[in-house]
Parts: C-alpha cells; structure tokens; sequence
C-alpha cells in the first residue's frame, strides 16, 4: 500500500488554504499588489462602462499546470517574469482555485468549460456530458457560430467545443481549431516542421477519430485570411506547438474576432517525460505567450478596452513530498499541490493588483463568465464569482 | 468475487513463494475490503521477484493485517470497507491481474469522486503501518551520490540549489580522478558490508570500470531491450482504438523475456526490476535523465540500499514524441546543458528519496558537478546552510561526510 509521510496527512482544504497563503506572499512581495478585502461598489457594467453586449472573454488554460515552486515561489519567479511583473499587477488574483475532479487534461479542461465536473474517459473522443459555456454563450445570446472559438493543443481536445446534452449539443457550441492538426495537413508532416508537432509523453497514443465541429484547412483562407504558404512559412519562425496556438489566436482574434476565445495551452506537460529542464522551458514560454495574448487584446480594436482575460492552470502538478507520486512529472497523487490551483482576471472594471485568498472553486469559471456576458448556464455546479461581477 | 469467497486453489498461477505466502495468508485476505486486497496481491504475486527489504516488509505487514482485533480492523481498514464499488470491479479477476485491477479502481475512485477518500484511508493506513511494524534501521548509516553534468564543458546554472540549505556546499573541488575516488569508495562500502543489493552504482550512459560486488545498472546497456520495447509501444500505438491506459495494461504484462532480459541479466530478480524500471517509468524509454532519476527512486523505495552511486549523463534532445518513441538508426544528438539541469533536479530527488527510508538522520548524500569544482555534502557531521571555497577533494569531503 502507498506510504506517505505523516505530516502530509493534513486534510486537503487546510493544505490547499497554506499553499493558497503562500503564493499571497509570494506575490504581495515580488509584484507588489494588495490583499482584496472588499468588494468594489458597483457592478462590472457601471465599473468598466461596456455594456454587456460589447464584452469579449478570453480564457487561456496555462499550459498543463505548474507548481509553485517553478512559478509563484520566490525560487520559480525567474520563469514567469511576464506574469509577475506585467500581468498580474494589472489583475485581480486568486490564490486558491480547487480542482476537485479529475486530473487528466482533457477531461478537466471540460470541466472548466462546462462547470460541471465531467467524469468522461480522458483519454476516449468525447464530448462533454454538460452544456459548454460556448452553448450557453450561443444559445442565449443568439450568438452565430463564428462568435465562440477554442484553440486547442491536440486531437484528444477536438470535441470540447460541444457538449452531448440532449437541450445543446450538435452545433451550437465553439469552432474548434487544433493548429498542430492544421500544420500536418498543411505541410504533411515535413521535416522542418517536426518541432511544432511535438506532444506529450501520452499523446502518440491517444489518436481519437477526428469528429466534432473541427477547423478545416481550406478554411484557413476563407476564414483566416492566411494561405497555406503563409501559414507554413511563418510556421517556421515559431519554436513550439504553443507558439503555434497562439499564431492561430492572433489571426483569429485580427480576422474573426469572436466574442468567446478559449486557448488551451499544453506545452508545460511535456514534464510527463520527466526532463526537468523542458519542464521550465515550457513554462517560461507560457509565460510569455500568455503576455502576448493580453498585448493582443490591448492592440486588436475589436478587443481593447472591452476584454476580460481569465489564465488559470486546469490544475496543479504532485508535490515534491508526496512519496506516491514523483514531484513535477505528474499529477497523479490528487494532492493538495495537484488540486490547488490559481487564476488571475484582467480587464475593464475588474480591480488590478490585488489578491483574493478566499477559496473558489474550478467550476465557478463559467457562472463568472456567464455573470460577465449576460448569458445564464443553468446547469452548472460552480457559482459566479463576487469580485468579478 | 468477494474477497470472502477466495480460496488456495486460486493462487495456483502465482510464482511458488507467492503461492505460500497467499495460500499459508488465506484466511487474512478473505478478511479484507476489495478495495484494499488487491493492492496487497499486487505486492504478493510479485514475492519472488522482490529485493530481501520487500519481503520483510511484506511479511511484516500480512503478520499485522492477521493480528488485528475486529476493533483494530475497523479503526485500519473500516474507510477503505466504505468505499463502493462498481459490479464489473467485482467480477474482475483481481486474483490473477491484481496490477490490472488496481488501474481499474483508480479509474473507477477518480470517476466516482471518491478518490480523496481512498487517498485518505491509504495515509492514515500507512502512517499505522509504519507506527506499528516499522522498517528495520540499516546496519551501517545509507550514503547516497549523485554525479551530474556529464559532457558539460561550462555552466552558470546555479547547482545544488535545492540542496544547500541542508549542507555544505563546496566551490573548489579538485575534480581530478574524481569519479574513480567515488567509486573506489562505495567499492569498498560493499566488501565491508557484503550484503546482497545493497551497494548500487546507477549509470544513465555507459558505465565507468566498477566492483562487481557493486549491483550496476545501465541505461545503456539496456538499449537493446529500449529498442525491443519501443518497437512494441510503436505497433501499439499504429492500432486503432489504442490509448495510454490500455498501453499500460500491455507493459504491465510483459516479462523479461520478452524484452530478451532473461538472457543478458541472469539475476531474475534484477532482470524484473530493470524491465520495470522501462515498463512503468513515464519517459524512462527514452531519456537519459528521466531514467537515472527514477532508477535511483525505484532502488531506495524498493531495495533500499545502504550505498547508491548514481551518475548522470547527456540525454537525447526533444524531438517529436512520436518519433523519440520509434527505434531509430539515426545518430541521436545530445543536450548536455538540459541534461545538467535535469540532473540538478534529480540529485534533489535522490537525497528526498533517502531520506524517506529509516534512520535517514543518520544518512549522508554528497552531488558533485562531474569534472568540475562545485560539490555539496550532507549529513548529521556537515553543517547545514554553509559555504567553503577553500581548495579541497572529493576524498576529503566524503570522509567528512560519511
């Protein structure tokens, strides 16, 4: 039977409130932003002045989840200099986001999208067994199709854009666009290219059919305005499937511009392979792509001034302590260190600089979200969060 | 089946000393929960292949599982009693593929939320556990040393970061021979203390000149049976329909002779473990580093040796996994600065794992850059925080540590 260390036989909300303290103070140190006592006066409407019709969401997943000490702690701040010294100044964050579903990529992505927590086989094509926040978004703001749109990292990812349930579903959910997909069909796979194809220790042996409301390639023009030259070419400059992602992000956010962006970035979890250092190579490229996308948003004149930007690992990574697991390589042992999370919110009348400690939990993104646009997801688990309505 | 109905005749596909230890064991088995036994069978069907601290402890544990009280037997196992299982769990042949059923149950604790229950009764089990038939303390204080950075000519990574504040750190080791004098001394720790896989030397490249009475492992040595098993894990990965679950499933059911390590390990015990060490290590098939590092965590967790060399070497660059995980005839092209950070990690790794067996206030761990100046040693003589760049040896400081 698994042994663990007895001083980590501490209940999982008094752990997940230590961590979520220590990552306060790792912060009010290292960014210099306040503790939030209080709610602003107000709703966000007469806080940002954009009525709810005009607000655009952008939701980025980081990367496949990041311990403390590779981030937060005063050790990992190296690796994340955009988040400590750009972002979160600008933004409210919350130190204490619990998963308490399961902790494989796929499935709690879905439960993000959907706050529900979904049990679905991670690793089988499936579509979440809950509306998505894109259903709710389309169905109840008579949104069109092209308003709501999910970048993703890998084929495992090509049905959460639309749920199974029997109210939603076929249809009405997001586009979805997995750029590593788009570059296969694009070059064949060639050699020059294998860098932006690289997946996770897991992925080579999860090839679901492709199915679901998928981004074709002869779309990449009509839509995208970007010929497959372009496309190939500019490939080339980007160094990994994340960068790629977020290339896509861009052209999506400059062409389509939809009301509704979800990226789910994934190279962090290459740490399943156990290599250390492409571990924190993967964060330090997070972290500044997800710097990229808030500049997007701050340039792009359908976005600026009227975007609110969630970034929020799906959940965490084994602690170094656990003797059940094997530190950062997996998220495994469902730990307080693998169920403890965070998430940082930006944009018009949402209060910069502070930070919340209270605990929320995963599943309280979309209600928050729905709070935000106006739309009301009636089946969700979570509930809106106070500091952002 | 319910662990009620388990009967000796059962266990006639075991392994002999497995099928002692279950049948002269019957009537405590029947009495435990399903949700706990076949984590034990998984330990029991395995009894032959096991390291001599497995055994005991195995032997400990099912000596206090049959002593149990009814009392003591809610208070150690009631949690686990109250965890449901699903029909197909029970109909599962848990008997004969205790491994496979175990990844069934995680599948079915995560799905049905109840696996923070489980991982609580699993603590609070193994916290008893400990308290009540603890580890034996090892005749002579454990040494651990890892060797890092391999082929690096220069670095300003800052080394031994996680380590300094539980020793000493040295900035001016005179590397010369520096490998030999660590060799020379676990060497000698064996033939002090003869006693069987407890002295280890662990190479993530080709190994140095070593003792025999040292047990070695090599990742490469073991490339022939890396490539016999990435062929496999390619071919299944070409079938419709195959994902990493089911992937695990396959590896869990290879032997060593499957990989042909029957033929070049002739110790079955160590042929078993080192074709573990590539069938349940994630990574451990294709990188250097993931290897070292997770057969220096198998070696403490499973065999827990009194002396454990590992030495670190350059890892294969990232590539597509996909193609990292095709046998290739290509000359594969090194990344010896990752891998020195890898390394880093791995060596923190080492002494955590350390110090989780017994007597660990008493357990020394030196790391050393190898071929360069910077080493750091830890031990109840060393104190903790401190820096030295006095000029120095690694004989010196092991004689300072050990």
């Amino acid at each position: 039977m698994p042994r663990r260390r007895p001083s980590f036989a501490l209940s999982l909300p008094r752990i997940g409130h230590t961590l979520a303290i220590s990552r306060r103070d790792f912060l009010r140190e290292a960014a210099s932003v306040t503790i939030g006592s209080s709610l602003l006066p107000g709703t966000l409407l007469t806080r940002s002045g954009v009525p709810q019709r005009d607000r655009k969401v952008v939701v980025i997943t980081f990367g496949g989840g990041a311990r403390d000490q590779e981030t937060f702690a005063p050790e990992g701040q190296e690796n994340i200099p955009h988040l400590i010294k750009e972002l979160i100044p600008q933004s409210a964050f919350f130190t204490q986001v619990v998963n308490r579903g399961i902790l494989g990529h796929y499935v709690a992505t879905a439960s993000l999208a959907t706050g529900v927590y979904e049990t679905i086989n991670n690793f089988a094509s499936l579509p979440p067994e809950n509306p998505t926040v894109f259903e709710y978004f389309r169905k109840d703001l008579k949104r069109p199709a092209s308003d709501a749109w999910v970048v993703a990292p890998s084929n495992g990812f090509n049905r959460i854009g639309e749920s199974s349930h029997r109210s939603y579903g076929l249809g009405q959910g997001a586009r979805v666009i997995l750029p590593k997909h788009l570059l296969t069909a694009a070059t064949k796979g060639g050699a020059d290219y294998e860098h932006l194809l690289r997946d996770n220790y897991e992925t080579p042996f999860f090839a679901p059919e492709i199915a679901g409301n998928e981004f074709e390639l002869e779309q990449l023009r009509a839509m995208l305005k970007l010929s497959v030259g372009e496309f190939k070419t500019h490939a080339l400059t980007l160094s990994s499937p994340d960068e790629l992602s977020v290339y896509i992000v861009r052209q999506l956010m400059r062409q389509v511009a939809p009301s509704l962006l979800w990226i789910t970035m994934h190279d962090i979890d290459v740490a399943h392979a156990g290599a250390f250092s492409l571990y924190i190579d993967g964060i330090r490229r997070t972290d500044r792509l997800c710097a990229e996308v808030w500049q997007a948003i701050q340039s792009e004149p359908e976005y600026a001034g009227k975007t609110s930007l969630f970034i929020l690992p799906d959940f965490g990574r084994d602690s170094d302590e656990d003797s059940a697991g094997n530190g950062f390589q997996h998220h495994r042992t469902g730990d307080a260190a693998s169920r403890t999370t965070w998430m940082m919110a930006l944009g018009p009348g949402i209060r910069e600089g502070v930070i919340y400690d209270h605990a929320l939990d995963s599943t309280d993104l979309v209600p928050t979200i729905g709070a935000i646009m106006g739309f009301t997801p009636s089946l969700v688990q979570g509930k809106p969060i106070q500091e952002l309505t | 089946m319910l662990p009620s109905e388990l009967k000796s005749e059962q266990f006639r596909g075991y392994p002999p000393l497995a099928r002692k230890l279950a049948t002269d064991n019957l009537a405590t088995l029947r009495n435990l929960p399903l949700s706990f036994l076949p984590s034990l069978l998984r330990e029991v069907i395995e009894y032959d292949y096991k390291f001599p601290a497995e055994r005991r402890a195995l032997d400990r544990e099912l000596s206090n599982l049959a002593s149990l009280s009814a009392g003591q037997w809610q208070e150690w196992l009631g949690d686990f009693a109250q965890i449901k299982m699903s029909p197909a769990l029970e109909k599962f042949d848990w008997v004969n593929s205790p491994a496979q059923f175990v990844e069934q149950l995680s599948s079915h604790l995560w799905t049905t939320h109840q696996q923070d229950a489980f991982r609580k009764a699993a603590t609070a089990y193994g916290n008893r556990l400990d308290a009540t038939a603890p580890p034996e303390n090892p005749p002579i204080p454990r040494l651990g040393i890892t060797v890092v950075g391999q082929g690096v000519a220069a670095s300003d990574y800052p080394l031994f970061r996680r380590l300094r504040s539980h020793g000493a750190y040295y900035t001016n080791v005179n590397p010369g021979g520096g490998l030999q004098t660590l060799l020379d001394f676990v060497a000698q720790r064996a033939k002090s203390h003869p006693i069987s896989y407890a002295h280890w030397y662990i190479d993530g490249g080709p190994v140095a000149a070593y003792d025999s009475s040292l047990v070695c492992v090599s990742y490469q040595a073991l490339e022939p049976a890396r490539d016999l098993l990435l062929a496999r894990m390619q071919k299944h990965s070409e079938a419709p329909g195959n994902g990493p679950e089911n992937l695990r499933t396959v590896m869990a059911a290879l032997r060593p002779s499957d990989l042909r390590l029957d033929k070049t390990i002739p110790d079955p015990v160590l042929a078993r473990f080192q074709m573990k060490l590539l069938t349940e290590g994630s990574g451990t098939q294709i990188f250097s580093t993931t290897f070292a590092q997770w057969a220096a965590r198998e070696t403490l967790r499973r065999a827990q040796p009194l002396t454990l060399l590992v030495r670190f070497a350059p890892r294969q660059r990232q590539r597509p996994m996909n193609e990292l995980l095709s046998v290739s005839t290509q000359k594969v092209d090194f990344d010896p600065q990752g891998s020195l950070i890898d390394a880093d990690m791995g060596a923190y790794y080492n002494w955590i794992n350390q110090q989780r067996l017994t007597a660990a206030d008493h357990s020394a761990f030196v790391a050393w850059f190898e071929n360069h100046k910077q080493a750091i040693a830890i031990g109840p003589s060393v104190p903790r925080g401190t820096l030295s760049n006095t000029a120095t040896d690694l004989s010196k400081i092991l004689s300072w540590t050990v």
